[in-house]
């Protein structure tokens, strides 16, 4: 049982600032309504009265996907917004797209937002609160807690486990957030992948470096695989797509020489054939459908913990 | 007046149910219960967490052993989620877990709970239990029956004991094991002069 029982944070920007105790209770809480989704009729009144707004300037299919279901499953009201057909395009700002959407008495925004700290930048300004589904190449906080809650399902407490992020680090929220929460719940995170695609100062996180992804997978007790995201790359970081597979690109040979097989994970969508083989992807390793599952688990969580944070007394 | 473990000087307390008490009332519910769901083949007892959990062990393990029910199908209910006072109190609630591995649908459907005070609870398991599919019909049993505190209109079908009871009063149920012990009312008006 987690020693608190309400959440410290009023927001969920980032698991950087997050303290531990908040990531246990959100784990803690997220078991709970995987009983819940698992039922015949998957719905509780909880948040009926809480209207949530998904605000999506950047595209998305299967996180806000995970975030209106869990939304639903909680009864609150959903509104959705995604740029791509919305007045961004004829040149209001963001905080004039947020508080005309906060006027019509919004109590949570999810906001997705291509550029880093768009999140903190809402915080600070309108009075909801603000959970952040990704903002550039900063931090992705859902996706690390739905990972930690995934791991925990299957190895148990991640107390001085092994945990390698394997791949483009550089251009990753989620290895960011998986770093900073993965490292609160007491696991030991190292990367692996081509050295350009690993930030020169991630050592100041404490993370090693495991260059040879053989090593990597050797001393891990699971692997979280990240996706080659060639829309963020402005150059070329490896040679080939068939050179980074060859490297890189988990196998079930590289797998099968191992003494003890990790659990492979990877936030999808998956590049088949290029970071996983469909082999791996397919196989008993690999939770990458528990981890969906479990992501609307954990989004209800944090909308949970975070609607009874204000009582129905207080003016938003 | 005894004291428990448990025994706060601030709240003294008040024996309502003494241990023989307590053995006689739990089998009084089970032969009311016995009576009218014999042979329970088509009857589903379900706890509401936390504090009716421990009830619905002592009663299925009686109905069992002594009056040769054979299995009864049970399972645990959590209302967290269906409470109506979410975001209305200072405390956050706190949830334990749901066992339902057992069907409910077309069932005959006891909701066991140690004590009966608004009702509040009850409505809100209703509520959860048609998560679950539609019972053919629904029965309350309570160990402790407040009577006069009701909130919504709700009745139990089956009561250990009914209580006149004070709104700043509790009544507690002290378990040793799976072992009901006692049932008190605590007060602050029965303490002792300081």
């Amino acid at each position: 049982m987690p020693r608190n029982t309400k959440l410290q944070s009023r927001h969920l920007l980032g698991l950087q600032h997050v303290p531990a105790d908040d990531l246990h209770l959100i784990l803690h809480w997220a078991g709970h309504f995987k009983e819940v989704i698992n039922r015949p009729i998957k719905r509780v009144p909880s948040l009926r009265d809480i209207t949530i707004a998904n605000l999506f300037f950047e595209n998305s299919t299967r996180t806000r996907l995970s975030f209106e279901l869990a939304e639903k499953r909680l009864s609150a009201d959903v509104v959705n917004f995604a740029a791509s057909n919305s007045s961004v395009k004829k040149g209001e700002t963001l905080t004039d797209t947020v508080n005309n959407i906060l006027a019509m008495k919004v109590d949570v925004v999810v906001i997705r937002h291509a550029d880093a700290g768009v999140p903190q930048f809402l915080a600070d300004r309108v009075p909801a609160h603000i959970v952040n589904a990704g903002d550039g190449t900063h931090e992705h906080p859902t996706q690390a807690l739905l990972d930690a809650f995934t791991m925990q399902e299957r190895i148990g407490s991640l107390e001085g486990k092994n945990i390698v992020i394997v791949g483009d680090i550089l251009h990753s929220r989620v290895a960011l957030s998986n770093i900073f929460g993965l490292q609160k719940l007491g696991a030991n995170v190292a990367v692996s992948g081509p050295s350009t695609l690993i930030p020169r100062v991630i050592h100041e996180l404490g993370v090693e470096v495991i260059p040879h992804v053989d090593d990597a997978l050797a001393w891990a007790d699971v692997a979280n695989v990240l996706r080659v995201q060639h829309e963020r790359m402005d150059r070329a970081f490896f040679p080939s797509i068939r050179e980074y597979h060859n490297r890189y690109g988990i196998t079930m040979d590289r797998l099968k020489r191992l003494e003890k097989i990790p659990l492979i994970m990877h936030p999808g969508p998956i590049n088949r054939g290029v970071e996983l083989t469909s082999e791996v992807a397919d196989s008993p390793h690999a939770a990458i459908l528990n981890q969906v599952e479990n992501g609307v688990a954990v989004r209800m969580a944090v909308l949970y913990l975070l609607a009874a944070q204000s009582t129905t007394t207080d003016v938003v | 007046m005894q004291k428990s473990p448990n025994f706060d000087p601030e709240m003294a307390q008040k024996t309502l149910l003494n241990q023989r008490d307590c053995a006689v009332t739990l089998s009084r519910l089970c032969h009311q219960l016995n009576e009218v769901h014999v042979p329970w083949n088509r009857t589903v007892l379900v706890g509401l967490q936390p504090r009716g959990s421990k009830l619905l062990k002592a009663l299925v393990h009686q109905l069992e052993s002594e009056f040769g029910t054979g299995p009864i199908e049970h399972g645990l209910l959590d209302i967290t989620f269906h409470r109506d006072d979410f975001r209305r109190r200072d405390e956050p609630l706190v949830a334990s877990p749901t066992e339902m591995d057992v069907l409910i649908e077309g069932k005959r459907v006891v909701l066991i709970d140690d004590v009966l005070y608004t009702g509040r609870s009850v409505r809100a398991a209703l509520d959860a239990l048609g998560d679950f599919g539609r019972p053919q019909r629904v029965e309350l049993c309570v160990l402790v029956d407040r009577r006069f505190s009701r909130e919504l209109p709700i009745q139990p079908d089956y009561s250990g004991r009914r209580v006149d009871a004070l709104n700043h009063e509790r009544v507690r149920l002290n378990w040793t094991g799976d072992h009901l012990e006692s049932v008190l009312l605590e007060s602050p008006e029965y303490a002792p002069e300081h």
